[in-house]
């Protein structure tokens, strides 16, 4: 049990005005604002709206200005925001069909309809550090044809397993584990929901896993896209959806290993990542831990970590674990002190050829 | 498990809104208005003349909508996460009232798209502001444009080399 300690108040109020001249740096540099994070440092950005679940550029670039470039205490403070406001309802599902495509790959299908775009990508750089960051203006090209998601053009000719194989789900209001505690056996929309908001690496470390022999399920990109998509939102007074703005998502479609019985033909079956921003290695990651937590549903044996679905989720969000980890460095003293006691007791207790006290077996202290 | 073929209205888009032209318009408006550059909107609003007599009804205020995806894009919805958005209600000495909501926390943004829509029920001022809304619907769709463009330029096609072995 943690005992709460008190004082300190003028060292933590010099500790903080310290923080704040360290975060401003040398004076003589202009100070950063928080348009130019959000308009340069845009990975950052999205990744703190990914993971603080919160999509409002503006803001997230304020928070990583304030937690001088650490993102999970960016993530933390987007977090703490949030609770401060009132939840004015839920969007209109997003239609990523209708997506404005700024990048969309796939590693299965050369001919898609719509084309592959790269867009603005790290992907066949060379990783050599450049100094000095020139930019051309872009190329342009004629504009591309819709851009179907794969998913929907394979599933035409029922090779991989379509979205929803129970048209009323379609309707079916989903759990939010903002609002109602995570209670396993979790249903795949709140495991999505815990993924979408999960810590990167940790779903990045886990997506590896099942690749290398740990849940492995033979995934293929069937698709990548990035782009802008509208959101809109029912409004009850004026009796119709109104549009809110646009905002920018990731969407993964992973296919997988496939599965057929006695009544039904093989099958490709699906992992599914969507995450704020232009996250892709999250997207993928979250898309790969999906497929192996849906292991129990696909009948198959659940061996691995990533496959675990307690483990996975209940360790995802980084602000919980941060929170828990880093609480270690609180003053402990009490508890340290009544663990050191009965150290020495049985060190005594040893030294006098006593047998170790048999029944002070006592679970250390949390 | 039962996995049956896709069934073409599990996969159909949401159904399209009312189809009365009065609401479909406002409803094109409050979009147009949502799409544009804050600076857009405000300038509408700024250029009518007399400025409007009105009462705030609700707001502005910021809250929080649980933005909702589809399993797989097509399936049963979850929630993928929050966004900010500025919301206001406004009611002209006349009686029209305007509908304000735009994402982010821009309150004046907000309520400005909400006196635009009561505004633009009115004989006075509603072809002022569709003219003023295609204008902006113009320029967003230029902006678009520009941007295909540039992406398109990166339409890639790769070529897959035959294996050595066999």
């Amino acid at each position: 049990m943690y005992v709460a300690v008190k004082g300190g108040a003028a060292a933590i109020a010099n500790a903080h005005r310290l923080l704040a001249k360290d975060r401003r740096g040398d004076p003589a540099v202009p100070e950063l604002t928080a348009e130019q994070i959000a308009g340069q440092l845009t990975l950052a950005v999205d990744r703190v709206m990914a993971e603080g679940s919160l999509y409002d550029p503006e803001l997230a670039a304020i928070a990583i200005r304030q937690a001088r470039g650490d993102l999970i205490e960016a993530i933390f403070l987007v977090r703490a925001f949030r609770t401060t406001l009132p939840r004015l309802g839920a969007s209109r599902p997003v239609d990523t069909a209708a997506m404005a495509i700024e990048r969309r790959i796939s590693a299965t299908f050369k001919d898609l309809p719509g084309g592959q775009v790269l867009g603005p990508t790290f992907d066949y750089t060379h990783r050599l550090i450049e100094p000095d960051l020139g930019a051309e203006p872009p190329a342009t090209a004629d504009p591309l044809g819709p851009a179907p998601r794969v998913t929907d053009v394979l599933g035409h000719e029922g090779l991989v397993e379509p979205d929803a194989a129970d048209p009323a789900a379609r309707d079916a209001e989903p759990g939010d584990l903002t609002r109602e505690p995570l209670v396993s056996p979790l249903p795949r929309d709140v495991r999505l929901q815990a993924l979408a908001r999960g810590d990167e690496g940790w779903l990045l470390g886990l997506a590896y896993s099942t690749q290398r022999g740990y849940g492995r399920n033979h995934p293929f990109v069937g698709e990548i896209r990035t782009g802008a998509v509208e959101l809109e939102l029912d409004v009850p007074e004026l009796g119709f959806p109104v549009t809110l703005g646009t905002m920018t998502l990731t969407e993964c479609q992973m296919v997988n290993q496939f599965h057929g019985s006695a009544e039904e033909p093989p099958q490709f079956t699906r992992g599914y990542g969507l995450v704020f921003g232009r996250v892709e290695r999250k997207a993928m990651a979250m898309a790969l831990v999906d497929r192996a937590l849906r292991a129990g549903e696909l009948g198959e044996d659940r061996v691995a970590p990533a496959q675990d679905e307690e483990f996975v989720i209940a360790h995802s969000d980084n602000v919980q674990a941060t929170g828990f980890v880093e609480h270690l460095k609180l003053p402990h003293y009490v508890d340290f002190q009544a663990e050191a006691a009965l150290v020495r007791r049985l060190r005594a207790e040893a030294a006098a050829g006593a047998a170790p006290g048999e029944t002070d077996a006592q679970e250390a202290a949390e | 498990m039962t996995r049956p073929a896709p069934d073409p209205a599990a996969t159909a888009p949401d159904p399209a809104p009312a189809p009365d032209p009065a609401i479909a318009s406002r409803q094109a408006l409050l979009r147009t208005l949502a799409l544009a550059e804050a600076d857009e909107v405000l300038a509408t609003l700024g250029a009518i003349d007399p400025a409007p007599d009105y009462t705030v009804v609700r707001g502005p205020e910021v809250g929080l909508v649980m933005v909702r995806g589809r399993i797989g894009g097509g399936g049963a919805p979850f929630n993928a996460g929050e966004a900010t958005v500025a919301r206001c209600t406004v009611k002209l000495a006349s009686g029209e009232v305007g509908f304000g909501h735009v994402m982010g926390r821009d309150e004046t943004r907000a309520k400005a798209i909400a006196l635009l829509d009561a505004l633009a029920q009115t004989a006075a001022h509603a072809e002022t502001i569709a003219a003023a809304a295609r204008a902006m619907d113009a320029a967003r769709t230029a902006r678009e444009a520009a941007r295909a463009a540039e992406v398109a330029a990166t339409r890639v096609d790769f070529f897959t080399m035959v294996r050595g072995e066999d």
